[in-house]
């Protein structure tokens, strides 16, 4: 999914999503949720492009791209497990969860895994504040994950 | 005869299994030749029974929970399907006690139907608040909403009626409903319910709203945490366009409302109007100063109504019931229901709609069964990241806007998150500071620089350094945030710190370090 495209090859996918988009008010997130969904982050490569086409400056979409915590700037692993640090799942124990699985892994939070299998990401709040603690590995929710659960999901990860 | 089977397609469901119990009952009856249909219905609101797997019989909906995908073969054997007993049985839904004693009013359908048939809204009373608003001039649809006392659930409490009237009276050439579902409050998930079980209501309560103001174009602004809630509000727009609920005439009016569904991108400012708006606009989620008011500038400078998703959801039935009905529940000028989300360390977490005026200790004890770990509850937020803590001393505030704030708190979006004694309430207060930090904007400066030097004192307080210097710098730090912050985001971040600093000063007391000898 998220492999390294030529340079031409993104300049041309890019243009196809704007152009689709361009006429929606505010067109500039779904633009980028787009670029995102299609090469797995944001290609610097897209934003002057994105400038041009919106009559924008180039600073314009760079801040806002680094305004938002979604938006990264380069390539994920094969799997992303995200897990929620807020309030909720603080209270029934999900700093010890998130110690453990960062062990299990060898990363800390925003790293990637070495063989390139799964990114570890800090999330506040998936909304699952009743089934504490919660994750979610590729878009697949998780709740009351416990210190099985996390051994489960990292193994299923590392596949 | 057909047997129809819910099992929940809500979020919290899923988290706990609810898919591969849907599956296991398909290959099942399939294996067993047994004629079921499974209907994905929306939650009930009572998680710590997911997944909870329901079968219609003909004394009523029978619940089972929480069942796990290798319950399924023997729930079958014992009689699933006719809703005979079982270990996982419950009796019949409507009965089981917290479901039961609720009012449920906005969440009436949540979890009974299948959301995204227009069929079932309708044949559950949807659309009536519609219709009617069809026949009555705005004018009148904006006294109903108002003599209704709705107000803003989203935390501020903004009579909404009044709201609507401003961007109704307000000239411009395109008005907007904007509906703010970036719930990012931990311990809240309302929003997503609603918009998983019932999202007609939500379209139903924006179409109301467009018709009340003029307005002809509404964007429903949610989370990107949220994949279930945007699959279904997608679905459901679709739906309602097809079936004429939206488009250039509103069930034939004459009068048109159209929606579209738009996605943030993980900022938790965006759930302030102001940010929203410029996110909305494809900006940084910066806040704006006010004045000028969304209401008369809101998107792309145009006059737009900004409600959350539970007050526009609340519209529907006030149109349908009057005004009259919805006010006569609730307390003071908290009128009408508010659901409340009961969440953290909870033996019974789930979403409980009633009218205000329970007490805090009713909810948290009697409805929530105390904690899930079965040791005593310390402190229970209220309100979100930017809600007080309370202790059990003040267990006896009664849950409605103003009591909340006499007592230097908020009910915020009405999730409450509870604690056991386990909790270090000096490490709360920190995080609070630490979420800011992360999740200012940067606009103003107490909020943008305070964050972070709050951060740091916090962390002297715990190393034992100067403590009562560093605890009045604290409390003098969240006074300056408070004051001099454009928004809730820096100017409610003291109300965590504060509280735990005022109602827990034992735990910023902690003993100094011995220096280590030379």
């Amino acid at each position: 999914m998220n492999v390294h495209v030529a340079g031409s090859d993104v300049g041309a996918r890019t243009l196809a999503i704007i152009s689709e988009l361009k006429g929606l008010e505010g067109p500039l997130l779904p633009i980028l949720h787009e670029i995102q969904a299609e090469f797995g982050y944001v290609p610097q490569d897209c934003l002057p492009i994105i400038a041009r086409e919106l009559n924008l400056s180039r600073a314009e979409v760079h801040g806002v791209v680094t305004f938002y915590h979604d938006y990264r700037d380069h390539p994920t692993g094969r799997h992303v497990l995200k897990l929620c640090r807020a309030e909720a799942c603080q209270s029934m124990g999900g700093d010890a969860v998130a110690e453990r699985i960062k062990a299990l892994l060898g990363i800390d939070f925003h790293q990637t895994t070495l063989d390139g299998a799964v990114t570890l990401e800090p999330i506040y709040c998936l909304g699952l504040c009743s089934c504490a603690p919660a994750a979610m590995l590729d878009g697949e929710v998780h709740g009351r994950v416990d210190a099985e659960l996390a051994k489960e999901l990292v193994a299923e990860a590392r596949r | 005869m057909t047997v129809r089977i819910y099992v929940p397609r809500d979020a919290a469901a899923l988290a706990l299994g609810a898919d591969r119990v849907a599956k296991a009952l398909a290959s099942e009856a399939h294996s067993r030749k047994l004629d079921i249909v499974i209907v994905r219905n929306g939650s009930r609101g009572m998680h710590w029974l997911e997944p909870l797997v329901e079968v219609e019989t003909a004394s009523g909906r029978i619940a089972y929970g929480p069942v796990k995908a290798s319950d399924v073969p023997d729930l079958l054997d014992a009689g699933l399907l006719e809703g005979r007993t079982h270990a996982l049985c419950l009796g019949g839904t409507e009965d089981i006690p917290f479901l039961k004693n609720q009012t449920r009013l906005t969440f009436a359908r949540c979890g009974l139907i299948d959301p995204v048939s227009l069929e079932d809204y309708k044949a559950h009373g949807g659309l009536k608040g519609l219709e009617k608003a069809i026949a009555m001039a705005p004018l009148d649809i904006v006294k109903e909403v108002t003599d209704s006392g709705l107000r803003g659930r989203g935390g501020a409490g903004f009579p909404t009626g009044i709201k609507w009237k401003t961007v109704l009276e307000a000239p411009g050439d395109r008005k907007y409903i904007v509906c703010n579902a970036d719930e990012g409050d931990s311990g809240t998930f309302a929003d997503r319910m609603i918009m998983e079980g019932d999202p007609f209501v939500l379209i139903e309560g924006m179409a109301i709203a467009g018709l009340a103001t003029g307005a002809t174009k509404g964007y429903v602004y949610t989370r990107s945490e949220y994949p279930h809630a945007i699959a279904v509000m997608n679905e459901a727009v679709a739906v309602a366009r097809a079936a004429g609920v939206l488009g250039p005439s509103v069930l034939g009016s004459g009068k048109a409302f159209d929606m579209e569904i738009r996605v943030g991108a993980g900022a938790y400012v965006c759930g302030e109007e102001t940010a929203l708006l410029n996110s909305l606009e494809g900006k940084r989620g910066i806040v704006r100063a006010k004045p000028p008011l969304p209401a008369l500038q809101g998107f792309l400078g145009r006059p737009t109504v900004v409600n959350n998703v539970i007050s526009l959801a609340s519209v529907p039935v006030v149109m349908d019931k009057g005004a009259a009905f919805y006010r006569d529940f609730g307390t003071g000028r908290s009128r009408g229901t508010i659901p409340i989300q009961i969440a953290g360390n909870v033996k019974h977490g789930g979403l409980y709609e009633t009218a205000f005026g329970l007490t805090l200790g009713e909810i948290v004890d009697q409805i929530g069964g105390g904690t899930a770990s079965g040791r005593p509850v310390r402190a229970v937020q209220v309100g979100g990241p930017l809600g007080a803590y309370f202790p059990r001393a003040l267990f006896d505030t009664p849950f409605d806007y103003e009591a909340f704030a006499a007592k230097d708190g908020l009910i915020g979006h009405a999730g409450i998150t509870v604690f056991d004694d386990t909790v270090d309430m000096l490490k709360q207060a920190r995080f609070a500071m630490e979420f800011c930090a992360v999740e200012s904007c940067g606009k103003c400066t107490p909020c943008r620089i305070g964050s972070t030097r709050g951060v740091e004192t916090a962390d002297k307080i715990a190393q034992g350094i100067e403590p009562e210097k560093n605890r009045e710098l604290l409390a003098d730090l969240c006074n300056t945030m408070k004051f001099g912050s454009l928004c809730a985001l820096g100017g409610f971040t003291p109300y965590p710190v504060m509280s735990a600093m005022n109602h827990f000063p034992e735990d910023f007391s902690p003993a100094p370090m011995v220096e280590a000898a030379e």
